[in-house]
């Protein structure tokens, strides 16, 4: 199991918790994982983006990214620039 | 990160180097071609009609006595776009032309296709639009008021808290800790509301493309653009037409900043295109340029910071409000979460209000919300600096953010250059230089977060040994330099046999925009990849000439070599003599790669100003100026202390002249440069530079994106110094010469 930690105003979607488990070995695992856990979050993760800091590393397009059940996972907002 | 994206330090003999620039002899003497530059036989000009008002509905539009202009060829109104669009393709059409309503001044309602561009903006008068005036609404904290006119229902999503008026249409939050704790702690607490106006990234060279798109369905589309992939698949949908059908040149940029990632008069010239059965180009005035494209959000914020006497941060709580127009995505979150980025903090709480408005849709502009969120922490943090007798460098130093500290956005970072940048800083002569009576010394970090994105790159050995590299992220800082930088040093061979091309559609494989600081590292990490294929099939046909295995050869000095006596004894062959036999030997030889990289290295600059303020008149003048800045590793050192540079200049552009202003009839007031004041030359100091490099661990030479966080401090660097001239803390930017001057007579100065 992998902890995938929510930024402050996703919480509320999921509970109002800091942090979700989900048994995932991608990052793809983790977003379906945490949209079945919570359907709400759906439309932020899945239909709008998001990046996925892994281990201090942003991913921001690679659903095939591997993590580690040690792995820090932190939900990011999509990261774009000008 | 893939294990050979690795860092892995190297001696270089290119890369760092300063070679001259492959595009400069093309744009010195005027032969490089951009956006309004081409022209095709046939060709008509297209023309906009846009709204007067700043928030209207459409009644009517009727076009007949336009269409009875002998010279129209074509009219198009927002009947002629695809139907059935959502989400951002339906806002980005929403904007290029309006639907039922429009909302801002300058918004396009009809465009004209005439033989002559004179013709074509006399028979705009012709068409007969009649309006329903509505209430609007320009400024951020007003908008946001419940009882403020709606700009547009039905836009706010999920993360809104109920009760907001409808022009809240999003809400971010990140933090950790609890910071009324940490402000219990606090030896002094300072908070400030801070303010910020809508600036435009000011590029020269306006948009123009020239379009040719026929019924079929095939097209070709001429632009500059940051994004040409990016243009086509948005055009494409826009129009109705498969994105393979279009193919999309970029031409030479002036300038985009983050102002050309998106499209606005592509779509119409197609349309204008398709329904003419003509090839139909569009140039925008500078005016249309102002009213029309997306300049950078404006912002409201506050900020409250707890400090003890040794200068440690205890908390920090900020709120973001920033409003993007008549469209949802201004970068509020990126405001929230790079703002406290610099500083490792135990409670740390940031939330962000994404707030309609009716200007024009805002655009990217270099590290979008960061520097507003950057002006206003910076701010206080200088102020309880002032006020507890502590030395500005030193606090940040001590509260700075390092390898495995907390992010206040939330990840741990991994190895960062922060600390390096304000030690460079502390240890500059201009740091400890006296000022003059009257002058002001200010300081700020800045941070920016860096991307990734899709990447293609192809690189092709020519028969006389010479490489052409083609790859799909338009130049906008000198990028085909760096990239021929990267291939040589791979190649082993010198800078001046590889070319760097900007591929077109049809040409490559999709590319993400030159957006994100994302063009030195992706492209340059698939410039590395594809060269490292391109040497091992170089290896193979020399393994196949000397009969030995592919294994027993390696790449040295540009030449296959056996890798030791026992792989035998052969005269190494070069990358030429491999490229002259190449058609006999197997085939043309390429390399290529395909990927999204995911090691985008984050970023952070140290800026030191200062300035010098008239008390009579209310000028403020930068005197001085310092950038030191984290590159990971510079390519080509010249480009990364332009854009160091280049930031530094936009910023005291931003801080102290820029502005959007609107009148009280909600319509633009300064659409032109005579009264937006972008600064010139006679306005600026020289402004020193030090590149600062620890590498990043995601790239192989330890590159990390250097175009966006040279504009993250300057706003706030500027501010601290000026308050601390003027002798009152100005919170409202630009501090132009009547807020700076109003601002020092309330306070009782002058």
């Amino acid at each position: 199991m992998v902890e995938v930690v929510l930024w402050a105003s996703l919480r509320r979607l999921a509970d109002d918790r800091e942090s979700v488990e989900v048994d995932a070995e991608t990052v793809k695992d983790v977003l379906k994982g945490l949209v079945e856990q919570y359907p709400a979050l759906r439309p932020h993760l899945l239909d709008r983006g998001v990046s996925v800091s892994v281990d201090g590393q942003m991913v921001i397009s690679g659903w095939n990214e591997k993590i580690s059940a040690n792995s820090e996972v932190v939900l990011l907002q999509r990261i774009k620039g000008g | 990160m893939a294990l050979d994206d690795a860092f892995e330090a190297r001696e270089f003999k290119v890369v760092g180097t300063r070679p001259i620039r492959p595009d400069g002899i093309d744009k010195v003497t005027g032969r490089a071609r951009f956006g309004a530059d081409a022209s095709a036989s046939g060709m008509l000009h297209g023309a906009i009609l846009r709204s007067p008002h700043p928030h209207a509905r459409i009644t009517s539009i009727d076009t007949s006595r336009a269409e009875s202009h002998p010279s129209v060829k074509a009219i198009v109104t927002r009947d002629d776009f695809a139907k059935e669009l959502s989400g951002e393709d339906w806002n980005v059409l929403e904007n290029v032309m309006a639907g039922e309503r429009v909302l801002y001044d300058g918004h396009a309602v009809a465009a004209i296709a005439a033989t002559s561009v004179l013709a074509a903006k006399e028979a705009l008068a012709l068409i007969d639009v009649v309006y329903d005036p509505l209430p609007f609404v320009t400024d951020v904290d007003e908008a946001m008021r419940p009882d403020a006119p709606v700009v547009r229902e039905g836009v706010a999503d999920e993360s809104v808290p109920e009760g907001m008026n409808p022009n809240v249409v999003r809400y971010h939050e990140n933090g950790h800790g609890d910071v009324d704790i940490g402000f219990a702690k606090a030896d002094l607490v300072i908070e400030k509301t801070f303010k910020t106006e809508a600036a435009h990234q000011g590029y020269i060279e306006p948009h123009a493309c020239l379009a040719q798109l026929g019924a079929d369905g095939n097209g070709e589309l001429w632009c500059c653009t940051q994004g040409h992939f990016v243009a086509a698949r948005i055009c494409a949908r826009l129009l109705g037409i498969d994105a393979s059908q279009l193919r999309v040149t970029a031409s030479e940029i002036g300038g985009g900043f983050g102002g050309k990632t998106t499209v606005f008069i592509e779509p119409v010239a197609l349309a204008l295109s398709r329904k003419s059965n003509r090839p139909v180009k569009i140039v925008m005035s500078r005016e249309e340029v102002f009213r029309a494209t997306g300049p950078t959000s404006s912002a409201s914020m506050d900020v409250k910071i707890g400090m003890r006497k040794d200068g440690r941060i205890t908390a920090a709580e900020g709120e973001f409000r920033l409003q993007g127009g008549a469209f949802p995505n201004a970068p509020m979150e990126f405001a929230a979460m790079a703002a406290f980025a610099p500083y490792d903090l135990e409670h740390v709480r940031s939330r962000g209000w994404d707030v309609l408005c009716n200007r024009p849709k805002q655009a990217a502009y270099r590290a979008p919300g960061s520097p507003m969120g950057a002006f206003a922490v910076e701010s206080v943090i200088d102020e309880l600096c002032n006020k507890l007798g502590l030395d500005p460098i030193e606090v940040r130093i001590q509260n700075g953010s390092k390898e495995g500290s907390r992010a206040a956005f939330g990840p741990r970072f991994k190895r960062i250059g922060l600390i390096e940048t304000l030690e460079a800083a502390r240890a500059h002569p201009h740091y400890r230089a006296p000022l003059k009576p009257g002058q002001g010394r200010g300081l700020s970090c800045g941070f920016w977060f860096n991307h990734s994105g899709e990447t293609s790159v192809t690189l092709s050995l020519s028969y006389d040994g010479t490489v052409s590299l083609a790859v799909g992220t338009p130049d906008i800082g000198g990028s085909r330099a760096s990239m021929c930088q990267m291939a040589a040093e791979e190649l082993g061979i010198p800078f001046d046999r590889v070319r760097t091309t900007i591929a077109d559609t049809g040409s490559l494989g999709y590319n993400d925009v030159s957006h994100g600081s994302r063009v030195t590292y992706a492209s340059g990490l698939a410039t590395i990849k594809a060269a490292r294929d391109t040497i091992q099939k170089c290896c193979a046909r020399a393994a196949e000439e000397w009969g030995i295995d592919p294994e027993a050869v390696v790449w040295e000095d540009g030449c296959a070599r056996p890798s030791g006596h026992n792989a035998g004894d052969f005269e190494p062959m070069s990358l030429a003599e491999i490229a002259a036999n190449m058609g006999d030997t197997g085939g043309p030889i390429s390399g290529h790669f395909e990927a999204t990289p995911t090691g985008a290295g984050v970023s952070f600059a140290t800026h030191i100003v200062d300035a010098e303020v008239d008390r009579e008149t209310g000028a403020a003048k930068v005197t001085r100026y310092t950038v030191v800045q984290d590159a990971g590793k510079a390519i080509h050192p010249s480009y990364v202390e332009g854009q160091f540079q280049g930031g530094a200049v936009q910023g005291i552009g931003w801080a102290l002249n820029e502005e959007y202003v609107y009148g009280d009839d909600g319509r633009l007031q300064n659409a032109g440069f005579l009264d937006y004041r972008i600064p010139v030359a006679s306005d600026l100091p020289f402004i020193d530079t030090v590149i600062v490099e620890v590498p990043n661990p995601g790239h192989p030479y330890g590159v990390r994106g250097v175009g966006e966080t040279s504009i993250c401090p300057p706003l706030a660097a500027i501010a601290n110094a000026v308050s601390n001239a003027a002798g009152v803390r100005m919170t409202h930017l630009p501090m132009s010469p009547p807020r700076l001057l109003k601002a020092m007579q309330e306070a009782g100065i002058g």
